[in-house]
């Protein structure tokens, strides 16, 4: 399903060709798909473009807009698949149509077209009839240009398995016959729910790994945050793609100071916020005020203390939020009142546990660990949580703050026995120990 | 994913005096969009001539400050662009693509240097 044209390996002719091809992939598939209306057809037609390009490119020179040409290779191509197909005889009458109805291909498609198709591209492979899984990879192999061993190895998974996964979602979405479109309308927002909540995946999975020996994983973020900037290229009315965007940046923004030396995970209290990437901070900031100006909701829902109709999204909420940590010089100047408020419109708009735990935390930097520890424990029978591993975690630390060590040490424990992640375990493990030990008043900031 | 500084480094004596053909800003507006919108730029931006500029100077322990143009420097800084990219090789492609939205009258050299992180 996936032909690997193997160039002379390590010229520069063809390191230039093989770059120009990743930059112009998606877009390709994208044109291509709108013609075949498969993207496994569309991706194949690509590879030949690829070939061809290889062939060719090194005699004659790189094309001015090497893009068209790719573009133009494929269709004419895709025409060719479809013409030698008899049971493509539909089809064919189709682009029979639309060909004698649209200029050739040799120049460059209109940019606003070709927009239209990337965006549909996105739709399509975030489509819901796939598993979340089938998702990511998809969109990692279409969107994000990266090749099967690529996506396996950032998902530590056999590169065979991501292979099956991506054949199976190209075949589930030809035998469905999912439409190539952006929908409109009330499902226009349900889809992009799931498109935005797959770019997150991706980059969540890079930020705080489920599970393996590494904490951060940072290709997926970086990866994920290319999406996302697409995408909010692509729709710039949408006030929860800039908002995603914008929460990409900020947490992108902490990379650097999110581990240590050895690797392992520092928590955000404990980072040296020089460290920061002030430029994405100030691009977080930018996406933000542009979600803000696509929808002017989220000072007005502040200033009213509670959530209008029409209040911003989860995205454009947790943006604001992180952009509180973002602004914040140091630990203790951070604004928790407004974090706390942020998280309290939040538990409106899509309540859930984890909000619950986190806007907890909030509130014992607020009001103490005393009124927080109130709300922690109306989650404790929570089923969602059982296994949480972060829930015992802010739990324990709420303890420790109110002197209460030994149930402290309980806690980091059970939270360790939960944690996944071999750095994120040491981690609490370590937590518990101190607790063994408490040196220093209850309530001192953890060091 | 590492980031990259594309140096755009001009002759002051050769570039036109009138400063970019409409065209040209119309070409490279397209072409910065087009990379942005590809998830690939940070930053980007054109400097003021060097007439405006003033080059501040250490040397044995001593502070020199020069106001522009510098008349002898065959090429001065004039953007940059920083530029999140897979690897050099892209940067590289992008920067190609920058260049050839210049007429060819023009003469521009981009330096591409991988920013040291962490």
């Amino acid at each position: 399903m996936e032909p690997q044209p193997t160039p002379a390996p390590g010229t520069s002719a063809t390191t230039a060709i093989e770059t120009v091809f990743r930059l112009e992939f998606p877009r390709l598939i994208a044109a291509v798909t709108r013609i075949v209306r498969d993207v496994g057809i569309a991706e194949e037609l690509a590879q030949d473009a690829l070939v061809a390009a290889l062939e060719r490119w090194p005699r004659e020179g790189v094309p001015d807009n090497p893009g068209a040409w790719l573009t133009a290779v494929a269709r004419r191509r895709a025409v060719d698949l479809v013409r030698r197909r008899e049971n493509y005889a539909r089809k064919l009458q189709e682009i029979g149509r639309s060909l004698e109805t649209t200029a050739p291909a040799q120049e460059p498609a209109d940019p606003g077209d070709i927009d239209d198709d990337l965006l549909r591209l996105v739709f399509t492979a975030c489509h819901p009839v796939l598993s979340a899984e089938a998702r990511t990879a998809l969109t990692l192999r279409l969107l994000g240009g990266l090749t099967t061993a690529e996506i396996a190895r950032a998902f530590l998974t056999p590169e065979r398995t991501i292979a099956q996964r991506i054949v199976r979602a190209k075949r589930t979405l030809a035998t469905r016959n999912v439409a190539f479109e952006v929908p409109y309308g009330p499902d226009r927002e349900a889809r992009l729910g799931s498109v935005l909540d797959v770019i997150y995946l991706i980059f969540n999975e890079g930020y705080a790994a489920t599970a393996g020996d590494d904490w951060l994983r940072p290709g997926l973020c970086e990866d994920a945050l290319r999406l996302a900037r697409l995408l909010s290229g692509l729709m710039p009315k949408e006030p929860e793609v800039h908002g995603l965007t914008s929460l990409l940046e900020f947490q992108a923004s902490r990379t650097a100071a999110r581990t240590g030396p050895n690797g392992e995970p520092v928590l955000l209290e404990d980072q040296n916020r020089r460290r920061w990437n002030r430029m994405l901070i100030a691009r977080g900031i930018t996406a933000l005020a542009r979600a803000d100006a696509a929808s002017p909701k989220l000072s007005a829902s502040l200033e009213q203390g509670g959530p209008p109709s029409g209040a911003p999204g989860p995205y454009v909420l947790q943006a604001a939020i992180a952009a509180c940590h973002a602004l914040a010089y140091t630990y203790e100047e951070t604004d928790w009142r407004r974090i706390a408020t942020l998280y309290g419109l939040l538990a409106v708009q899509s309540p859930s546990p984890v909000v619950e735990l986190n806007r907890a935390v909030a509130v014992s930097m607020v009001d103490g660990p005393a009124s927080a520890l109130g709300i922690v424990d109306t989650l404790a029978a929570e089923p969602v949580l059982r296994d949480y591993h972060l829930l015992p975690s802010v739990r324990g630390d709420l303890l420790r703050r109110l002197g209460r060590t030994e149930e402290a040490r309980t806690e980091f424990e059970r939270a360790a026995s939960l944690a996944r992640n071999v750095r994120e375990r040491g981690l609490l493990l370590a937590r518990a120990e101190e607790c063994r030990f408490p040196g220093g008043p209850p309530d001192s900031p953890h060091s | 994913m590492p980031r990259y500084l594309s140096l755009v480094k001009i002759d002051e004596k050769t570039a036109p005096a009138e400063g970019p053909s409409p065209e040209l800003m119309q070409r490279m507006g397209e072409l910065i969009e087009e990379i942005t919108k590809a998830g690939v730029m940070l930053d980007t931006a054109g400097l003021t001539p060097t007439a405006q500029g003033t080059r501040v100077h250490w040397e044995g322990g001593k502070i020199s400050v020069t106001d522009g143009p510098f008349t002898e420097s065959k090429e001065v800084v004039g953007g940059y662009a920083i530029m999140q990219c897979k690897d050099k090789a892209e940067a590289i492609e992008w920067t190609k693509r920058f260049l050839k939205t210049h007429e060819e009258f023009w003469t521009v050299t981009c330096e591409v240097r991988e920013i040291a992180e962490g």
